[in-house]
C-alpha cells in the first residue's frame, strides 16, 4: 500500500497548506476538550473531582494566551521587517484569521473559564458531576471559534453545528429534572430546523452566485450584476433565518423563555454568553463581510427584526414572574440592542456590537452565577418570590446581581451603558434615527424589568426575614471559590470598563473583519 | 424564466413521468388480476415471519446504545468508503487525515466502553 502512496499519482488531487499558527487557539481547545475525555476515561477511578474543572479553567487559559500572538500579528500592518503581518487565510482560503476572529476566541476562552468555575460546584450541588460537562462546554465553544473564522459558508454550518450540538445535550443535562429534558427537547428539536434552514440559504447561495467561499462570493456580488436575484435574496432570508434563530431574534425567540427556564443555570450562562456571540459573529461575518454590496436589501429585514426584537423583549419581560424568564426576555431585548449596531453595516457598528457582546457576555455569566447560588438545591425555585430578600440574606449576592442588573440597563458607570451608548450612535450615524429611537425607548421599558428585580431582592422579603433565620443564612450559606472568583471578575469587568471603555472600545475597533485570501 | 429554474424542468417531467408509469402499472394489473380476499393476504409482511404484536409496542431502552455506536460506526463508513477509493489521489495526506479521523472516533468508542455501556445489565 506504501508502495501506491509513494507513487506520484496521475491525478494527485492537490491538499491545502495549513498554517497551524493561525489554528493554534482552535486545536488547543478542540484537542484540550477530546484529551480530557481520554484521560477521565482512562483512569476515572485515580482521578480527584477538582481535576476537571482546574484543566477546563487551564485549557481556556491556554487557548486565551495561545491567542495574543495571533492578535499581535493580524491587527499589524505589514511592514518590511515582518511581511507576514496582517489577516490572513488558510485551509485553502476556507479559515479566516483576523482582527474579528481573534477577539471572539479570546472572548470564547473567558466564557469557558468563567463557565467551568460556576458550574464546578453547581455540578456536584446537583450531584450530576462529571467530565461531560466540561468536554461539552470546550467542544461548543471550539464550534464557536470555527463559526468566528469561517471564510466559507459550509465551514460556517460545520461551526454552527459543533456549536450547537453540544449545546442541545447540555441543555438536557440535569437528567433528573423534567423541565431540563424538555428544555433539551425543545431547543434541539427547533435547532435542528433551523440549522436546516440554514443550510438551505446555503445551497441557494451557492445557486446564485456560484461557490460557498466567502470572498468569493463577494467578488461575485461585486462584479457581477445579477438580472434576476430572486435566488440570492431567498439564499439571504434563509440564512437570516438560521442566525436569527441562534441569536434568539423576534419572531424566531419562542424557545428562549422555556429553556432559559428549564436548562442548568451554568449552561443558561454559557448559551447567552457564547451561543449568541458565535451567532453574531456569523451573522456580521456572513452579512456585513460578504454581503455588504447587497446592503440595500438586507437592512431592512435586520431594521424591522430589531424593531420586532426590542419591543417583545421589553415588553413581554414585564408580566414575567420567573427571574429566569426575565432574562431570557431580557436577553431577547439584548439581541434587539446588537441587531442595532449590525443593521448600521458600517465598521463602527460592527465595533460596537463586538464591545456590546463582551460587556453583555460577562454581565450575564455574572448574573446567572448569582441565581445558581441563590436559587440552591434542585434549580427549581426561580420564581421573584424565592429571591425575595436576597440582599438581606446573602448581602453579597445582592450587591453583585445589583450591578449586573444596573449594567444590563444600561446605568451610566457600567459597560452596559456604554454598550447601548456606542450601538444606539453607530445607529444614528449611519442615519437610522427611527431605530436608534425606538431603542432608546426599548431601554427605559426594559429598565422597569431590572428594577422589578431589584425591588423584590432589596425591598420585599420581610415575612421570611426573621431574624435568626437571617442570621443563619448569613452565617450558613459560604460563595463556593469558584463561584466568588466568577463574580469578583464579572463585577470587576462590568465596573471597570464602565468607568474607562477605551480599550476596550479600541480593541473592538481593531478586531475589524477581514476576508483574506491565502 | 433563468436558464437554472429551467433545469428544474427535467426535475418535474421525471417526476411525472414516474407517477404516470406506476399509475399505469398499477392500473392495468387492477383490471386483469383475479380478486379473491384472505385475511392472510393482509398481514404486515415481516421478513415471511407471522407478525406478532402490533406496531407500536415498546422495545428496551437498552437498545439506544447500540443505536448509538452504530451512528458513530455508519458515519465512519460513511466517509471511509468514498475515501478508499480515491487513496491514491490523497497520498500521505489523505491517510494522516483519515487516521486522525478514525482515531477521534474510536476514542468515542473508548470512552463509551469505560463508562461500561457494552456491558449488557
Amino acid at each position: 500500500m506504501l508502495n501506491i502512496l509513494a507513487q506520484p499519482p496521475t491525478d494527485a488531487i492537490p491538499t491545502p497548506d495549513v498554517a497551524w499558527s493561525g489554528l493554534m487557539p482552535l486545536l488547543i481547545l478542540s484537542g484540550g476538550a477530546v484529551l480530557l475525555l481520554t484521560i477521565v476515561s482512562l483512569a476515572k477511578d485515580f482521578i480527584p473531582r477538582w481535576f476537571t474543572p482546574i484543566y477546563t479553567v487551564l485549557i481556556g487559559i491556554a487557548t486565551g494566551v495561545a491567542a495574543i500572538p495571533l492578535w499581535l500579528r493580524v491587527t499589524d500592518t505589514p511592514s518590511a521587517a515582518d511581511p507576514n503581518n496582517g489577516p490572513f487565510a488558510t485551509l485553502d482560503s476556507s479559515f479566516g484569521v483576523d482582527g474579528f476572529s481573534v477577539f471572539f476566541t479570546m472572548l470564547f476562552a473567558a466564557v469557558v473559564v468563567l463557565v467551568a468555575l460556576l458550574a464546578n460546584d453547581y455540578l456536584r450541588r446537583e450531584d450530576i458531576d462529571g467530565p461531560e460537562f466540561y468536554v461539552l462546554m470546550m467542544l461548543s465553544a471550539s464550534g464557536g471559534i470555527v463559526m468566528a473564522s469561517a471564510n466559507d459558508l459550509i465551514v460556517m454550518f460545520l461551526g454552527l453545528e459543533i456549536l450547537s450540538i453540544a449545546v442541545y445535550v447540555m441543555a438536557a443535562m440535569h437528567s433528573r429534572r423534567i423541565e431540563s429534558q424538555e428544555a433539551g427537547m425543545k431547543y434541539f428539536v427547533l435547532g435542528a430546523l433551523s440549522s436546516a434552514v440554514f443550510l438551505y440559504g446555503i445551497a441557494l447561495t451557492y445557486g446564485a452566485t456560484g461557490s460557498t467561499n466567502l470572498v468569493e462570493i463577494r467578488e461575485f456580488l461585486s462584479n457581477v450584476i445579477l438580472l434576476n436575484d430572486a435566488l440570492l435574496l431567498a439564499g439571504f432570508a434563509l440564512l437570516l433565518v438560521g442566525f436569527g434563530f441562534k441569536v434568539a431574534a423576534v419572531p424566531f425567540h419562542s424557545w428562549t423563555p422555556d429553556v432559559y427556564q428549564g436548562a442548568p443555570t451554568p449552561v443558561v450562562g454559557f448559551m447567552a454568553s457564547a451561543v449568541k456571540a458565535a451567532a453574531f459573529a456569523g451573522m456580521l461575518r456572513v452579512f456585513w463581510l460578504t454581503f455588504g454590496s447587497y446592503r440595500t436589501d438586507w437592512q431592512p429585514v435586520i431594521y424591522g427584526l430589531a424593531i420586532a426584537t426590542l419591543l417583545v423583549g421589553s415588553f413581554v419581560a414585564i408580566v414575567q414572574t420567573d427571574v429566569k424568564r426575565m432574562l431570557a426576555y431580557s436577553s431577547i431585548s439584548h439581541a434587539g440592542y446588537l441587531l442595532v449596531g449590525v443593521q448600521a453595516a458600517t465598521n463602527e457598528g460592527t465595533a460596537t456590537v463586538l464591545f456590546y457582546l463582551a460587556a453583555y457576555a460577562f454581565m450575564v455569566i455574572g448574573s446567572f452565577t448569582v441565581i445558581t447560588l441563590a436559587t440552591g438545591p434542585g434549580d427549581a425555585k426561580t420564581s421573584l418570590t424565592d429571591i425575595a430578600g436576597l440582599a438581606r440574606t446573602r448581602p453579597v449576592l445582592g450587591i453583585a446581581l445589583t450591578v449586573f442588573l444596573l449594567g444590563q440597563a444600561g446605568v451610566p458607570f457600567t459597560s452596559g451603558f456604554f454598550a447601548k451608548f456606542y450601538v444606539i450612535s453607530a445607529a444614528a450615524d449611519a442615519n437610522s434615527y427611527g431605530l436608534a429611537i425606538v431603542a432608546m425607548l426599548a431601554a427605559v421599558v426594559a429598565a422597569f424589568l431590572y428594577l422589578r428585580i431589584m425591588m423584590a431582592i432589596w425591598l420585599d422579603g420581610d415575612e421570611v426575614a426573621d431574624p435568626t433565620e437571617l442570621a443563619a443564612a448569613k452565617a450558613g450559606i459560604p460563595v463556593p471559590w469558584g463561584a466568588a472568583v466568577v463574580l469578583v471578575v464579572t463585577v470587576g469587568f462590568t465596573l471597570v470598563f464602565g468607568l474607562w471603555p477605551e480599550p476596550m472600545i479600541e480593541m473592538a475597533r481593531d478586531a475589524v473583519p477581514a476576508l483574506a485570501i491565502g | 424564466m433563468s436558464e437554472f429554474l429551467r433545469s428544474y424542468l427535467t426535475v418535474a417531467i421525471f417526476g411525472a413521468t414516474g407517477c404516470l408509469l406506476v399509475g399505469a402499472f398499477v392500473g392495468l394489473s387492477a383490471l386483469v388480476r383475479p380478486t379473491r380476499p384472505q385475511a392472510q393476504k393482509y398481514l404486515t409482511y415481516e421478513s415471511g415471519v407471522d407478525p406478532v404484536g402490533t406496531g407500536w409496542s415498546q422495545s428496551n431502552i437498552r437498545y439506544y446504545v447500540f443505536a448509538l455506536l452504530f451512528v458513530m460506526f455508519d458515519v465512519e463508513a460513511v466517509f471511509i468508503f468514498p475515501w478508499a477509493t480515491r487513496l491514491e489521489a490523497y497520498g500521505y495526506f489523505g491517510l494522516v487525515e483519515m487516521a486522525i479521523f478514525i482515531f477521534i472516533l474510536a476514542l468515542g468508542l473508548f470512552y463509551a466502553w469505560r463508562k461500561g455501556v457494552l456491558r449488557w445489565v
